[in-house]
């Protein structure tokens, strides 16, 4: 394509584009993200191209792969239109009859349709389905529709619209000014407010400036900004240009998790797309402004998610924190004023422009503007992305969207926030999606992973995973994160192992609190937040293990027996073949018997019985 | 020779010292590791310590100093993976093949890799064999993807079936 030169060009070419969709063309749209993918989705994709080469000239039939849609557990999932109906679990054998009854006859296969566990009733489109209709849907408003890796499409649905706005009649005060009254605040975690953010570093002094993407999504349980990256990545380019000509910087940098090969390999495609149109580069659009972007991947630390070791690690060192009395707007990457902003953060700018920060206000809180996309995990029924307006209450997430407890269990807790937030108990299931509300509860709104635990989860064994979490990425350098991680794992292992003392939880809560007022970075003041929450809410548990060496969950391994109940056991022997340590006896046909001396409680029989006769005691 | 492909990733970024990460990437990707030697030259002709190399290499866990096993073999421990029953797999598996996590049996068959999050959690537990990802895996069906792996003479991957 040609490089365009103007706002008039890229109208003009918007309209050709837009011109040659023929509204005949039947589009079947396969999803390509992670989860779809790893089920084999892209075969799908194939195979459909291949049945639309053979429809033969009379029917139009085009494949189109698109972005997450985010209902990942029921992938791989295909949209049909006309009539956007959604197939959901699709297989290889499936893909003949979709195509002859649904693409070529307009006909629906019920049986690929997505049914209400509750209702029994099918759902044809995404409308239909609960999992979707609560949904407010911003950031991810493309996702699933366009081709990640086609610029044409993002153009035909109105991108780099917002870009050619604000070169063409805002100055850089005007837009930051609109992202003010927009109330933005950093979709990363902290909640900062993204305007007074790009203020500072427009004001700092220098001319080398610099804007970064911080894609290096590193809470476990999170992946909102990789779907986002994967996509649509040039809803990420198009905020972080206009951010730039805001700021006045000149280079843009993504650095994007190594974990996220399909996400690097949209975004390399996006910025040489956006190159060649000349969206990128020497004097876009004709403005006088010049920027590009170059993508960066993450080398597996979790610690590079904190701003200040971001930016070590793209000079080329170790990703090690640094104090923030100079802030990184004044002096950041190579000692010159940089502004980062996380992936989500940027994607919201362009729909703020276009619509308005007014617009954008209207939504959400007092305090939190807009929506959040939250990746709904664990154990609940609706798995996946989700993108809520603020101030959505918990329990409207987990059980509308979420369709509540998984195997109809009873609901315990629910993560958010990462390693560096906390578990709300069920009594705060009325609280709102709001940075402050969840601060005030213990956790925090983090980069957005939502996960559900039900009453099989110890939450002894939560902070201790998560403080083992902390442990390894703990960069060391400083001594209350090195040294105060590690011993409160210390004393949470023995907790978990049967060997706790009493005055172990007020230890825990001492510590916490140090690291909380000493540590240099805020993964170090946050590490608390895991060990605080729990105890705050769930002290009696913590209480049973210590005082009663009981793991109330039957997580902790030395804190609960497995014992055959012989009224329902048949003698079938199934666990007596499995048991990898020959512990279990018993006469076919008889009830058998664990030898708890030679039990390493390994589970393998409790998961192989047939007749859910091997209790946890 | 061994410099020529050293050098050939130095060039590509211009040998700039700010983009030793991107470098020593490249240099993993090619390799399978980080070969000592090879370092020791991207130290001399970035004018970059040797110590700040390694500091590098061995801050961040996506490097390694040793050569991999044949297959890779990585399995999430994010927490959703985590709460269905991950660190029971990964505990199978060091058992069975007598390794520890990030290790490589002794016939390299395999490196067997923990990461933090692979950000696929709706389909926990997730482990990817060779790029391939199985969902939903249980001890079991762990144990029976890796046992369908072979040592192949030569380079190159083997066929995994579907399971998990």
């Amino acid at each position: 394509m040609k490089a365009i030169k103007s706002q008039a060009e890229l109208e003009s070419l918007r309209k050709k584009l837009s011109k040659k969709l023929n509204p005949k063309v039947k589009i079947v749209r396969v999803c390509i993200g992670t989860g779809c993918a790893a089920k084999g989705s892209k075969r799908l994709y194939e195979l459909l191209c291949e049945a639309a080469k053979e429809a033969g000239e009379n029917i139009k039939v085009e494949a189109k792969c698109v972005g997450c849609h985010g209902f990942c557990e029921r992938g791989p999932i295909i949209v049909i239109q006309p009539g956007n109906i959604i197939y959901q679990r699709v297989e290889e054998p499936d893909v003949g009859e979709i195509f002859r009854e649904t693409v070529l006859g307009g006909r629906v296969v019920e049986r690929l349709l997505y049914e209400d566990p509750k209702s029994g009733k099918k759902a044809k489109t995404e409308e239909e389905i609960p999992f979707y209709r609560a949904q407010q849907r911003i950031v991810l408003a493309e996702n699933g529709r366009i081709d990640p890796t086609s610029i044409e499409d993002y153009l035909i649905a109105g991108g780099y619209g917002a870009l050619s706005k604000v070169l063409n009649g805002m100055s850089p005060d005007e837009i930051i000014k609109e992202v003010e009254l927009a109330g933005l605040r950093g979709r990363g975690g902290g909640g900062f407010p993204t305007a007074r953010k790009w203020r500072s570093c427009r004001e700092a002094e220098g001319s080398d400036k610099y804007v970064i993407c911080n894609g290096d999504e590193g809470d476990p349980g999170a992946f909102m900004d990789r779907s986002i990256m994967e996509g649509n990545p040039h809803s990420v380019l198009e905020g972080m240009i206009i951010g730039a000509y805001a700021i006045g910087a000149s280079q843009g940098y993504i650095y994007v998790r190594n974990e996220y090969p399909l996400a690097v390999e949209h975004l390399r495609k996006a910025i040489s797309q956006a190159r060649e149109l000349g969206l990128l580069g020497e004097n876009i659009l004709d403005s006088g402004f010049s920027f590009d972007i170059r993508i960066n991947r993450g080398g597996g630390a979790f610690v590079c998610g904190e701003s200040t070791a971001l930016m070590a690690s793209l000079e080329g060192r170790a990703g090690e924190p640094r104090a923030k009395y100079v802030h990184t707007v004044e002096k950041g990457l190579n000692e010159k004023p940089t502004n980062l902003n996380n992936v989500e953060t940027w994607t919201n700018i362009p729909a703020i422009i276009n619509r308005g920060g007014k617009w954008f206000a209207s939504i959400g809180t007092e305090g939190s503007k807009g929506t959040k996309v939250f990746s709904l995990v664990g154990k609940v029924v609706n798995t996946g992305l989700v993108e809520v307006p603020m101030g959505m209450t918990l329990r409207q997430i987990v059980e509308e969207i979420g369709g509540g407890v998984k195997e109809g269990k009873k609901f315990k807790a629910v993560q958010t926030g990462g390693p560096s937030g906390g578990c709300i108990p069920a009594k705060h299931l009325d609280a709102r999606v709001d940075f402050d509300e969840l601060t005030k509860l213990g956790s925090m709104m983090g980069s957005g992973g939502m996960i559900v635990m039900d009453e099989d989860t110890c939450m002894v064994n939560v902070a201790h995973y998560f403080l083992n979490f902390l442990k390894e990425e703990s960069c060391g350098k400083c001594t209350p994160c090195r040294e105060g991680i590690a011993q409160m794992l210390y004393i949470l292992d023995r907790i978990t192992r049967g060997e706790g003392e009493s005055g172990d939880i007020e230890k825990l809560e001492t510590l916490a609190g140090l690291l909380d007022e000493t540590a240099l970075c805020a993964l170090g003041t946050t590490a608390a937040n895991p060990i605080l929450s729990t105890i705050r809410y769930f002290r009696d548990e913590y209480k049973e293990h210590i005082a009663e060496n009981r793991c109330p969950a039957k997580v902790c391994r030395n804190l609960f027996l497995y014992e055959i109940n012989a009224e329902v056991c048949t003698g079938c022997g199934i666990c007596k073949k499995n048991c990898p340590e020959i512990a279990i006896t018993g006469e076919r046909r008889e009830p058998h018997v664990i030898d708890q001396e030679k039990c390493t409680k390994c589970g393998t029989c409790f998961e192989k019985c047939p007749f859910t006769a091997i209790m946890k005691v | 020779m061994k410099d020529e492909r050293i050098m050939k990733i130095i060039g590509r970024y211009e040998a700039d010292a700010g983009m030793l990460i991107p470098m020593m990437q490249d240099l993993q990707a090619e390799n399978g590791y980080l070969p000592p030697e090879q370092l020791r030259v991207l130290s001399k002709k970035l004018k970059v310590p040797l110590s700040r190399i390694y500091h590098v290499a061995t801050f961040y866990s996506s490097f390694r100093l040793a050569p991999k096993g044949q297959h890779e073999v990585t399995l999430c421990m994010g927490t959703v993976c985590y709460l269905k029953g991950a660190g029971k797999i990964s505990e199978a598996i060091c058992e069975e093949y007598s390794i520890e996590p990030g290790g490589t049996t002794s016939d390299r068959l395999f490196t067997l890799q923990a990461v933090n999050c692979v950000g696929a959690c709706a389909l926990a537990p997730v482990m990817i064999v060779d790029g391939k990802y199985f969902d939903g895996v249980s001890t079991e069906s762990a144990l029976k993807i890796i046992s369908g792996l072979s040592l192949e003479p030569a380079t190159g991957t083997a066929e995994v079936e579907a399971g998990g």
